[in-house]
């Protein structure tokens, strides 16, 4: 099987995402620290982590967004995304 | 805006007990699992649930599964497509029965979602299981009334490897008859004798034939295996359509 065909995206990490963050994250707009562009939490690219994901830029596949769970931890590594802009109204999203 | 309403802040995201009320055969390799969940809150029409299963040693396996009843309805509806050699699928879909509980938490997501405040037209497609968050967005249409869904008219393009393989085929076949749904199949495997409909993997040529044109400005949700959602969207964008305006979600490798 690909790889290309293992992946899920951000939606998956929906449930993690509420564990760090009190809204729902999928659909806030983030822009990849790396290459600048910009578009949804679900839309990026979710690689299969036993401990917790990788969220990737379907760009330039630059990782965005890293949570692990440690022993008593969640580790969170967001340095990929430079501005995250969460929408006040779940109908705002687009 | 200081009086403009925003959103509550939703209760934290715990895991509960569900007990399973009901489960229902959907087609050959797919089952639904109808769940009482305590303090339920309600959910949105694309939303999903965790479900968690963990062994006597402690071994825990986790999936994601998209939630098929609509929000009007107070017990929900999980359909799970069985993977053979996977963790969680023939587990829930082969030994659980009903009255045994099931660890879930959600609902969860705030992108794949769709109710009447977010407008249309429509146009869904799916492949395979991809059909599941799908029917909840069309079961909540189907509980407006007349002048409300008249307003938000709905194409579905549904792909599936034969004709057994359709999830809530009959269902569809029955909204297909709503003047305000279109329901299309396309069977990429095989096809019953008489088959007059579509059979092949979906392309452009099918998209631009059975869905909205981009001037419509339609808003499209896709969902099914990673390659289909992926090669879907790239062409709607490629025929005109606003990416804002289309909406995937992936559910990565096909199942058997």
């Amino acid at each position: 099987m690909q790889i290309e065909e293992m992946r899920l995206d951000g939606n998956a990490a929906g449930g993690l995402l509420r564990e760090v963050f009190v809204r729902d994250v999928t659909a806030a707009i983030a822009t990849c620290a790396a290459c600048g562009s910009l578009g949804p939490i679900a839309g990026l690219l979710e690689y299969g982590q036993t401990m917790g994901v990788i969220l990737r830029c379907p760009a330039c596949d630059s990782a965005m967004l890293r949570i692990v769970r440690t022993p008593g931890w969640l580790r969170l590594d967001a340095s990929g995304i430079s501005i995250l802009m969460i929408p006040e109204r779940a109908s705002e999203a687009s | 805006m200081p009086n403009e309403p925003v959103a509550a802040v939703p209760p934290r995201l715990d895991w509960r007990v569900a007990t399973v009320s009901d489960i229902r055969d959907e087609s050959r390799s797919a089952r639904t699992l109808v769940l009482d969940v305590p303090q339920w809150a309600g959910h949105r029409a694309g939303q999903h649930v965790d479900v968690r299963l963990v062994a006597e040693d402690g071994y825990q396996a986790q999936r994601s599964y998209s939630i098929a009843s609509p929000p009007e309805q107070r017990s929900i509806e999980l359909t799970v497509e069985r993977i053979n050699n996977a963790e969680v699928s023939p587990y829930l879909c082969d030994t659980l029965a009903a009255g045994d509980g099931l660890e879930v938490r959600g609902p969860i997501g705030g992108y794949f979602v769709w109710d009447f405040s977010l407008g249309g037209p429509l146009l869904l497609v799916a492949g395979g299981s991809g059909i599941v968050p799908l029917m909840s967005m069309l079961r909540h249409h189907a509980l407006a009334d007349a002048p409300t869904r008249a307003r938000i008219p709905v194409k579905l393009l549904y792909s599936a490897r034969t004709w057994n393989d359709i999830i809530y085929r009959q269902e569809l076949q029955a909204l297909d008859e709503r003047p305000e749904l279109d329901v299309r199949f396309t069977l990429t495997r095989d096809v019953p004798p008489g088959w007059t409909g579509y059979s092949r993997r979906i392309d452009r040529a099918l998209l631009e034939a059975v869905s909205w044109p981009a001037s419509e400005k339609p808003l499209a949700f896709v969902c099914g295996p990673t390659p289909l959602v992926e090669s879907v969207s790239a062409m709607l964008v490629d025929l005109g359509h606003d990416p804002a305006r289309v909406r995937t979600e992936r559910f990565g490798p096909t199942g058997s």
